[in-house]
Parts: C-alpha cells; structure tokens; sequence
C-alpha cells in the first residue's frame, strides 16, 4: 500500500501543487513560482555538479542570459515568446558548447573558478551594456501566450512555470536512466570508468554543461516573462552561489534533492526577515547569520543533503524494480581462432621521471589461453596493465592488437578494438545499481543518444542493453542481486562485478587485476570455473593475482615480473623450476 | 598473564553494513595474537576500530593504559602502534622525515633521543638506511612495508599492531618480514597479527583467532588452531589444486 | 603611457601582488592540509584594518565582541564532547584554548588600548584577536565536517563568508576606513623612487613566505602538518591528530590574514565587505598556482596584482572583469600541463 503512494508520489505532488495554487492567496502563489523557477536551474546544477562532478558558479549567468535574450527578441523585435524561448534554450547551448569547449577539459577547482569568472563577467558586461538598460534593467516584457491567451495574473503563470518544471525534472531523470545517462553517473569517480569502456569522458562532460545551461535559460526565460522586467542583480555571483546552496543543502546526487533544497532556501530567505525582526529588533540585520548558520547545521547533520536523509525513511518502502529479461547478444567481431596471438608486445618500457616501471617486456596472448602474471607489489603489473589498455603512454617499445601495430593506444580505442579489464582497486559507481554498473560496460555497443534518450526513442535498445547486462550477471552469480547498489557488495563481489562489466564491453581479451582477491574458497573455485569456461569460448585472459595456487591452477603460460622487468615467461612448470625466478621471487625456501 | 588488550562483543558498523559483529578477544603481553581469515572478513575493520580510526560498539579496553581507549592521540601517547594494510606512508616526503614523524607524539619526552631511535631502525633495516633521503613514493613494495613498520617501531611500541604485513610481497620479503616479526617478539614486543597467510602466523603465534563474516569462528592455542581439521581444510591448503608435492605445497598462498 | 607611469603602476602591482601572495599562501596551506577553500581569509583582512580602525578611533572594536561570542560557542561544542567521552585532558585543553585565552586576549584589547597607544603595540593586539578568530571558526564550522567532500566544505566556506559579512556589517557598519601605514620618504632603488608603503609589504611578505617555509620544511611540526595533508590516516596512526592539524593551519591563517589586513589597510580603503574580492584574487593567484606549489602561488599572485593595476589604469569600470577574464586562458594552460589533478572536486 505504501509502496504503491510511493511510487504516484510525484503525481499526487503535481496534483496537490495545481490546487494549492487555485486556493492560497496572491503572495504565496507567486513565492511558489519562484520556488518552482529556482527548482529548474537547481535540476541542471545537479545533472552538472551533482552527478558529473562540475561545481558552477555561473549558473545564474546562464538564467540571465535565458531572461535577457528572450526579453530582448521580444521586447526590440516584437517576437513571440515561444520564439524568444527557441533563441534562449539554443543561445544558451552555443554558449555553454563554446565555453564548455574550454572549460570542461579544466578538472575540480579550476572548472569552479573559471565558471565563476565567466558570471562575474556577465553580471558587469549586462550591468555596462546601453542596449540592456545596464544596471536599469529592461520593462515591458510580455507574457507568454498559449493559444492567443496571455497568461499574465500569478496564478496563471504558477502554471506555466508548473509544466515546465515537470517537464525538466522529467527531462532530467529520463536522461540520467539512459545510456548517456550511466557514463554520466559515473563520471563523479573520475573518467577512468567511462573511458575503459569506450566512453568519451570529456564529450559527456560537455554534454552535462550544455544540459546544465539550456535549464538554467529556459528557467530565465520564465523568470523574464513572468516577472515582465529584468535587471542584472538576479544573474549575479550571489545569485549563483545560492543555486549552488540549494542544490547541496537539497542533496546535489538526485533530482528531487534540487526541488527540496529551493524550496528551502527560498523560503528561509523570505521570510528570515520578517521572523527576526521580533528576535533582534528592526535595526539589526541578522537575517544573513542566521541563515548562514542554518546552512552550515544542515551541512554538519546531512553532509550529502536532505533528501538522501528524507530518502532513508522512505527506502524500506520502496516497491522492488521489477527484473529484467535476460538477453544474450551475439558478439558483433569474429573471435581470432583458437591460438593466434590476440596481443603482441615486444620491448615495453615505461619511464616515471628518472625511474623505470617497466623495462623492456616483451610478451604475447593468444587467444582461448589464460595467460598468468606473478611479481610482487611494485614490479611495475599494474603500469603492465595500463601501458596495454591506454591508461598510460608507453616510453618504448612495440604493441600490436590482432595484428594491427598500435602506434598510440588510447582506452578508448582499445575498448572498441576489444580490450576490456578489471581494476586492482575495484572502479564501480557505487551509488549505482549492479545491472547498471555492468551496462556501463556495454555503452559502446549502443547507439542511441542524448535526444532518443530525451524523447524516449532508446527503449529498446536499453531493453537489450539491461538484458545484456542480467545475462552476465546472472553468469557471475549475482543474477539475483541485479538492483542493489554496488556500493553494498563486499569487496570480493566488487571484483566479480567488475568481471561482468568486462565481458559485457564484448573483448577478445580482459586484463583481470587481482579477480580472486577477497573470495573464499569456494567462490574461488566457482570464479575458477568461469575463467575455464570463458577460456574455451576463445577469450584471451591475463590474470594478476598473488593467490599462487589460483594462478598455477588456471594459467596457460605464466610471467613472473621484478622491478619492472620479466624474470620469466613460459610454460608454468619451467617457471616454477626457473633457479631465477626461485631465487628473486619464491626465495629458496620453497 | 597481563592482558593488553580485551574486546567484548564488539561491533563495526559502516552504515548499513556490518563489518565486525560480536567480536571478543583478548591479546596478552610478550605474545603474539594471530587474527586469521579471508580477505573481506572484517579483519582489517577490527584492528582500525581497535586503533580508533573507525568508530566501534561494544567494550574495547587497554587494561594496562585505561587512558588510552578515548582517542587515537591517547593510544599512540600509550604506545600502542599500528602498520595498516594500506601502509599509509607519507609518499613525496623523504624516508628520514617519515621514521622521525613516527617518532611525533614522543619527541616531548624526557631523554628523547631522535639519533638513537634512528639508529636502531636503520640496524634492524639496513635497506632504509641505505635510502635515507629517497622519497617514500618511489620505495619498492618491500620497503615501503620496512618503512611502515620501521616509522610503528620508532614510538617503541608497548603493543604493536601488524595488518598483512606480508600483502603483496615477494615470497622472499615474505620469509624477511615473518624473521622481523619473530625478531621482535623475542625482544619482548606484544603483537596482533592480523594475516591471510595462515600458515606463516600460525608458526609465529601464541594464540590465534579465525574471522569468518565478521564473526569468530574458532579460537585458541595457535598449535590446537593449526591442528583444527575446518583451518586446514579452509586455510592451509587442501584445496582441489593442491600440488601433490610437498615442497610444493609449502610455497601455498602468498598474497 | 609613460615608463614612469609604467613604472609606478607596476610598483603598485607588485604591492598589491605581495598581499595576494599572503593571501595565496595560505589559501594553498589551510586547502592542502584541510581541503578547505578558505573563502573567509580575505574577511579576516577587512576586519584586521576595521579593528585597527576602531583603537586609532578610541572605541573597542567589534572584533572583541565576535571573537567572545564565537569562542563561546566553539568552547561549548567542545565541553559537550568532552564530556561525552569523558576526557578531562580534553576538558582541560578546551578551557584553555577556547576560554582562557581568547578571554584573555579580550581584555588585553578593552582595557589596554588606549588611544594614544603606540601604533606597533595596536597592531600586536589586532593581530592577537583576529588570529584567535581563524581556530574558532575551524572548531565551530569546519572540524565536525573535516571528512566531508571538498564541495561540502566548500559551501560551508561560503555559508561562513556570508555570516562573517553580516556580523561584520553590523559590528563595524558600512563605513571605509583607511589605516595608517609605514610613512616616510621614499626610497630610492636602482633609479625608482620605491614609497615606504610599497617596500614595507614587499619586505614582509617575503619575509612571511619564507618563515612559512622554514616552518614547513625545517621543523617537525611543520613536517607533522604537511604529513597529515598528505596521508590523514597516516598521521593519525603516528599522533597526529587531523584536528589539531586543521587547528594550526587555521591559525597561520589567521595570523597571515591579520598581518595582510595591516598591509593593505593604508593602501586602499577597506570595508566590512571588501574581504571578498580581496580573498577572490587571492584565490585566482592560488589557483593559477596549482593550489599546491607555493612559487608557482607566488607568482600566479604577483601576476593578478600586476594586471589588476595596469586594467585599472585603462579601464577602471571594466578592472575586475580584465582580471577574472585573463584568468581563464591561464586556467586552461594549467589544466592542460597539469592533467593529473583529475580528482573531482565532489
């Protein structure tokens, strides 16, 4: 019963909201309205800070420039607001495209400061402009029309502005549930994720800035025309900075968090004034302190946020998803036959500074084979496993991949040329579910992009796609756990999760970095298991793993690697016979 | 025998999930307490909750310094020291300036003598000596766990916490660093061992504890806990792939 | 423009580059040991020279009252923990650090200012009071957050500034002041005419950086500092606690903010909100510096100081805009030969 209320909530929301506003008086309607506008640019803030990562402080610039080039078409060339509404979400785009181009390449504080120059530069180029009234402002602004009616009184516009929240929070949640969606979300932990998997890292990034900014003009252009005259001191760097607060003190990782923290700030900022003039008298003006200090307790008892606190109450409640179909895809390369070198490399080095990681190593995967690497922590296996799967630049040497020299290897590319991997320190969103987690692994076998994904063309691709995912799942033995959140698995199961989410990118060849690691027997035998089995469908497997009984159980060839270099390679029997490798590696005693 | 250290049904939580769950224990001085089990069993929770640096439920107490169980200050003032599985080395800051941070808390006592201190890490580990002024980053696995052992050792620890010092290493190391710890337990250091390689602790302890989901599952004498028929089935070997070669056998998990 | 016109803006710019090179310093500081982006630093300036303000004026300056009734509260919160955990060392330590001595300070500023005290003697006790207010803000703001996201304690660096400006407004108004500075004849350097004013914040703030620098790299506890920024639970394991780590670093910071209150306080007329834009440049130098190489701060400082004093020449409206604007092709040359800094700010 109260999973099913749950899950109307939002359109009993709707509802309750559409009557509130045929009923409460003037003022609140229209403080609602401007709840409602904050909302909009707060949904953005959250796709860009929240969910990628990119803290802002030039939203409110975006607002501005909604407002203002909506204000301006309509006021000096007599065009419909529609029309206004057209040029702003799309002068916006361009904007933020170009700014974007610029920025978004900037990481953490950089991005801050340079969006926060950005608004700074706006709030006195408009507030300097002749043709903008400068710090003035513009009047005459008309009201929106639908249908040869202006929607000019509060209530009417509490409508307008209604729809569109609706539809940005709609908008806003479609695009986190898709493809694009998924390499977004993942983008909080670093690009690591998203380019192993063949996901453009820096393009979503823009994508989650344009996004951003075309929410941030639409809610400008409602503000514009439902206010009817405009001035700079709206888009300023405080105005920013308040978008900023709500989005944090709502919760900036999910949607409805922008809706909770506007209000909130909103509210508390009107009626401050009027609630402290008992407390310290007419003169005084604490109302600034007081709602610093509200901020900074809501931060210190809900460091993440209000709803995510709001949300535990509810969570128990919530009505299971409901499983996917699992779908097998057929893999879209032909599999190298059985024996043919997979990955070649010969002379592999790579510098740090004046040290050497990995000198001169030379080796080679055939495909169906597991190919086994031992060395103790620090031998330079994890720089190995980088230099091959493009996190990393080698210093020397040659690598060729089904026969074709890589003269450059990005992870990109070697993800779509068939390379997939797992990481020592397991790289999972951990706020995400597991048959989402292991769908970013299959991003670079969909198609379908951000405007499907907007106007719900991409369902069935995502039915293939979570399919796809449930099948590897349920491959590994955690079919059953598919809508969990990663962040619950113990660290063995992460590791197994990761495994999923190599396969489903399709390779011919997965670089395992310590798979077995945190497994118990028999889950080590079950995991042995799959290797053997994946193995004899004609994958090429290396595996790093220092349990050595897994490795001389599963390894075709085996490589023993010490300060950077190959000790020994071949047949694993010769190796553990090897005088060198006993007395650098084993020690005599063994 | 005085007890160090006395854990009664002891509790880490991280949020929802539960990591150590009704845990007691007890390490006594001049022993050796091994805390065995797979990785992901909670062991590493536990000897950071013992150490403070996560919060716990339940009882934990130092018998000996009742001061000591507020704050992790208080601990490290008590000389309780910990090598954590991570290491935790200052990376782009020298070899020196990490063993004399080691050193911090205790450099306001009577008859500090930072040289001598130095000195005696530097005869232990000659390796470090030799790399003095080399950044901590750029040490290989093995030294960087002799300059994480050697930085607990220069507040010359009444009770010595050691989480898989054997992670990682070369077998070689590993055989290096097992003669270390026998070296300091027969210099009269109290340790808690916390290791996956059963074999290698069960040698070297006194008592030993196995950590199964967070719980313990068996606990005694570290020979009767060898002897156990479930530890050997689970811990030390006998599994499907096992080498029918003794010697073989003998080289066993390392990681 | 005239090379003597060039020459004296260029001084000016080195002046004013000398005080963000303060401000930037210890931006860098209080961020690499406790990921605070301190926004509040540059209002700690604007209070040091309103401080100062009131002794010259003969009135108790609002300071006093801001650092009582913060040490209040930062001494209850405390007490409350204390006694929770039962630690009387603690209680002990708390009374000291957050009753005695900011009481103490206090008092010094009520009843042993008069107005004709000598200059140095008002400065050492603005000095003393603002510096007492960083660790109190640390303990009240910061320390219950120290493991937050660094967006967390970024806002709650906001939330503070945004506090800091009201109890500012309303303890020293909205009037500027403009503080004594180093006077006298100027000096005369490889054929420039060099004012006091100039030469005095020069030479303390290379001073001050170099102190800084010694601290960090010659003693322990500076070391300890450095340590606890690098690996937190490291320095936990060997005593160090973050805490007391966030706490010193909070007290550079107020120290170094007092003594940039007292530098740029005669230059340039200061009021209860100018630390803002002040601290804003300062944190553009930081940034241009890396957020953790001190010379590259430096020199990212002295650099918004020059362009700020040549723009305002040209373009006085237009100032803030050519500094913020120049700052972003600079951040993208950063990021680019810098890529690794790939951790996001969440």
């Amino acid at each position: 019963m109260i999973g099913r209320l749950l899950a109307l909530a939002p359109f009993i929301a709707v509802a309750v909201a559409a009557l509130a506003s045929l009923v409460l008086p003037a003022y609140q309607v229209s403080v609602a309205t401007y709840v409602m506008i904050a909302s909009i640019v707060c949904t953005g803030l959250v796709l860009m800070t929240g969910i990628a990562g990119m803290v802002s402080f030039g939203q409110a610039a975006f607002v501005g420039f909604g407002a203002y080039t909506s204000a301006c078409m309509s006021t000096q060339f007599g065009l419909s607001p529609w029309l206004g509404l057209a040029g702003a979400t799309i002068g916006a785009a361009a904007t933020a495209a170009l700014i974007g181009v610029v920025t978004v390449r900037m990481s953490g504080h950089y991005l801050a400061l340079a969006t926060l120059c950005f608004g700074i530069s706006f709030y006195f180029g408009i507030g300097n402009a002749d043709a903008f009234g400068r710090f003035n402002g513009m009047t005459g602004i008309p009201p929106v029309t639908v249908g040869g009616f202006e929607l000019r009184s509060e209530r009417q516009a509490f409508g307008l502005v209604l729809v569109a929240l609706v539809l940005s929070v709609a908008w806003c949640r479609r695009l986190l549930a898709s493809r694009c969606g998924r390499v977004l979300r993942s983008l909080r932990t670093g690009s690591t994720i998203a380019e192993t998997f063949g996901a453009n890292a820096q393009r979503h990034r823009l994508l989650a800035f344009v996004a951003a900014a075309v929410v941030a003009a639409l809610a400008g252009w409602l503000y514009a025309h439902v206010q009817r005259f405009i001035n700079p001191t709206p888009f300023g760097l405080n105005a920013s900075i308040d978008y900023l607060f709500m989005t944090v003190i709502g919760g900036s990782g999910q949607v409805w968090g922008a809706l909770v923290g506007a209000g909130l700030v909103t509210v508390i900022k009107h009626e401050l004034q009027d609630l402290l003039r008992p407390v310290f008298g007419a003169t005084a003006r604490f109302e600034l302190l007081v709602f610093a200090a509200l901020m900074i307790i809501v931060l210190h008892k809900a460091r993440k946020g209000l709803w995510p606190f709001l949300q535990q109450v509810v969570a128990s409640h919530m009505p299971p998803r409901a499983p996917v179909a699992p779908v097998t895809l057929t893999s879209r390369r032909g599999r190298p036959d059985q024996g043919l070198p997979v990955l070649t490399a010969i002379g592999l080095r790579r510098m740090f500074g004046g040290l050497v990681a990995v000198d001169d190593v030379s080796f080679d995967v055939r495909s169906g084979e597991i190919l086994g690497v031992l060395g103790p922590n620090g031998a330079g296996k994890s720089t190995l496993f980088n230099l091959i799967s493009g996190g990393l630049q080698r210093s020397g040497g040659e690598l060729s991949f089904l026969g074709a020299p890589l003269a450059r290897v990005s992870a990109r590319d070697m993800c779509v040329r068939g390379l997939s991997r797992t990481f020592q320190h397991a790289a999972l969103v951990p706020e995400m579910s597991l048959i989402e987690n292991v769908a970013i692994g299959a991003t670079h076998l969909g198609r379908c992009g951000i405007v499907a994904a907007s106007l719900g063309l991409d369902a069935r691709e995502e039915r293939q796609l979570l399919g796809w995912a449930q099948h590897l799942l349920d491959r590994v033995g955690l079919g059953d756990r598919a809508w969990e959140l990663a962040g619950t698995l113990s660290l063995g199961h992460q590791r197994i999760l990761e495994i999923a989410r190599a396969l489903a990118a399709d390779p011919v060849l997965v670089l395992l970095d310590e798979p077995a690691a945190g497994l118990r027997a028999n889950e080590k035998t079950l995991l042995a298991e799959l290797l053997v089995r994946l193995r004899a469908e004609g994958l090429a497997i290396v595996l790093v793993e220092h349990d050595m009984e897994f490795v001389f159980r599963l390894a075709d060839r085996l490589m023993v690697m010490n300060f950077g270099r190959r000790i020994a390679f071949g047949d694993p029997e010769e190796v553990r016979a090897d005088t060198g490798v006993q007395e650098a590696y084993l020690g005599v005693a063994a | 025998m005085t007890v160090l250290l006395l854990l009664e049904r002891f509790v880490v939580r991280y949020g929802r999930l539960t990591a150590v769950n009704d845990v007691s224990l007890e390490a006594r001085a001049g022993e050796v307490t091994a805390v065995i089990g797979p990785n992901g069993a909670g062991k590493t929770s536990l000897v950071n909750a013992v150490m403070g640096l996560v919060p716990s439920g339940g009882r934990l107490l130092f018998p000996q310094w009742p001061e000591a169980s507020r704050s992790i200050e208080a601990r490290v003032r008590a000389r309780i020291s910990l090598v954590p599985e991570t290491r935790d080395l200052f990376g782009p800051m020298t070899v020196l300036d990490n063993l004399k941070l080691g050193a911090f808390s205790a450099r306001m006592e009577p008859r500090f003598d930072m040289r001598a201190r130095l000195a005696g890490i530097f005869r232990l580990f000659p390796r470090l000596d030799e790399r003095q002024n080399q950044q901590a980053s750029t040490l290989s696995g093995g030294e960087r766990q002799m300059l994480a052992l050697g930085r607990a050792l220069m507040l010359k620890p009444r009770f010595l916490m050691l989480d898989e010092p054997s992670l990682g290493l070369a077998p070689l190391i590993v055989a290096e660093m097992f003669r270390i710890i026998a070296r300091l337990k027969n210099e009269g250091v109290s340790i808690l061992l916390i290791e996956q390689n059963a074999r290698a602790a069960l040698r070297l302890a006194d008592r030993a504890y196995v950590l199964e989901g967070g719980a313990i599952q068996l606990a005694g004498k570290a020979a009767d806990v060898a002897a156990d028929s479930r530890v050997i089935d689970a811990y030390l070997g006998m599994s499907a792939a096992t080498p029918s070669n003794p010697d073989e056998r003998q080289m066993g998990k390392v990681g | 423009m005239t090379a003597d016109i060039a020459a004296i803006l260029l001084q000016d710019g080195i002046a004013n580059g000398a005080i963000y090179i303060l401000l930037a310093t210890v931006l860098v500081l209080v961020f690499t040991v406790t990921r605070v982006i301190f926004v509040p630093q540059g209002d700690l300036v604007a209070f040091t020279a309103l401080t100062l303000a009131a002794f010259d004026a003969g009135t108790i300056p609002g300071t006093v009252w801001i650092l009582l009734f913060g040490a209040a509260i930062a001494l209850s919160l405390e007490m409350l923990e204390a006694v929770a955990r039962r630690d009387r060392a603690r209680c002990v330590r708390s009374i000291i650090q957050f009753g005695v001595v900011p009481v103490a300070v206090a008092l010094l500023a009520v009843l042993l200012v008069p107005k004709d005290a000598p200059l140095l003697w008002k400065m050492a006790v603005t000095c003393a009071l603002v510096t007492c207010i960083s660790p109190v803000i640390y303990r009240i703001v910061f320390q219950p957050i120290a493991s937050a996201s660094p967006l967390v304690l970024l806002i709650a660096a906001i939330a503070t500034h945004l506090g800091m400006n009201s109890i500012g407004l309303q303890v020293f108004g909205a009037e500027g002041v403009r503080t004594q500075g180093f006077s006298g004849p100027p000096l005369s350097f490889a054929g420039q005419l060099i004012s006091q004013q100039v030469a005095g914040v020069v030479a303390s703030s290379i001073v001050l950086v170099f102190v800084l620098y010694l601290f960090f790299h010659r003693s322990l506890r500076g070391r300890a500092l450095l340590a606890a920024a690098y690996n937190r639970r490291g320095a936990e394991i060997v005593g160090i606690s973050a805490a007391a780590a966030g706490r010193t670093a909070f007290i550079v910071a107020g120290l170094v903010g007092a003594v940039s209150g007292l530098l740029v306080g005669p230059m340039t007329t200061l009021y209860y909100d100018s630390g803002f834009i002040l601290g804003l440049k300062g944190f553009v130098g930081a940034i241009v510096g890396g957020l953790a190489i001190y010379p590259l701060a430096a020199a990212g400082a002295v650099l918004v100081g020059a362009v700020e004093s040549f723009a305002s020449f040209w373009a006085s409206a237009y100032r803030d805009i050519i500094v913020f604007m120049l700052i972003i092709p600079i951040l993208f040359w950063r990021s680019v030969v810098n890529p690794h800094a790939e951790d996001g700010i969440e």
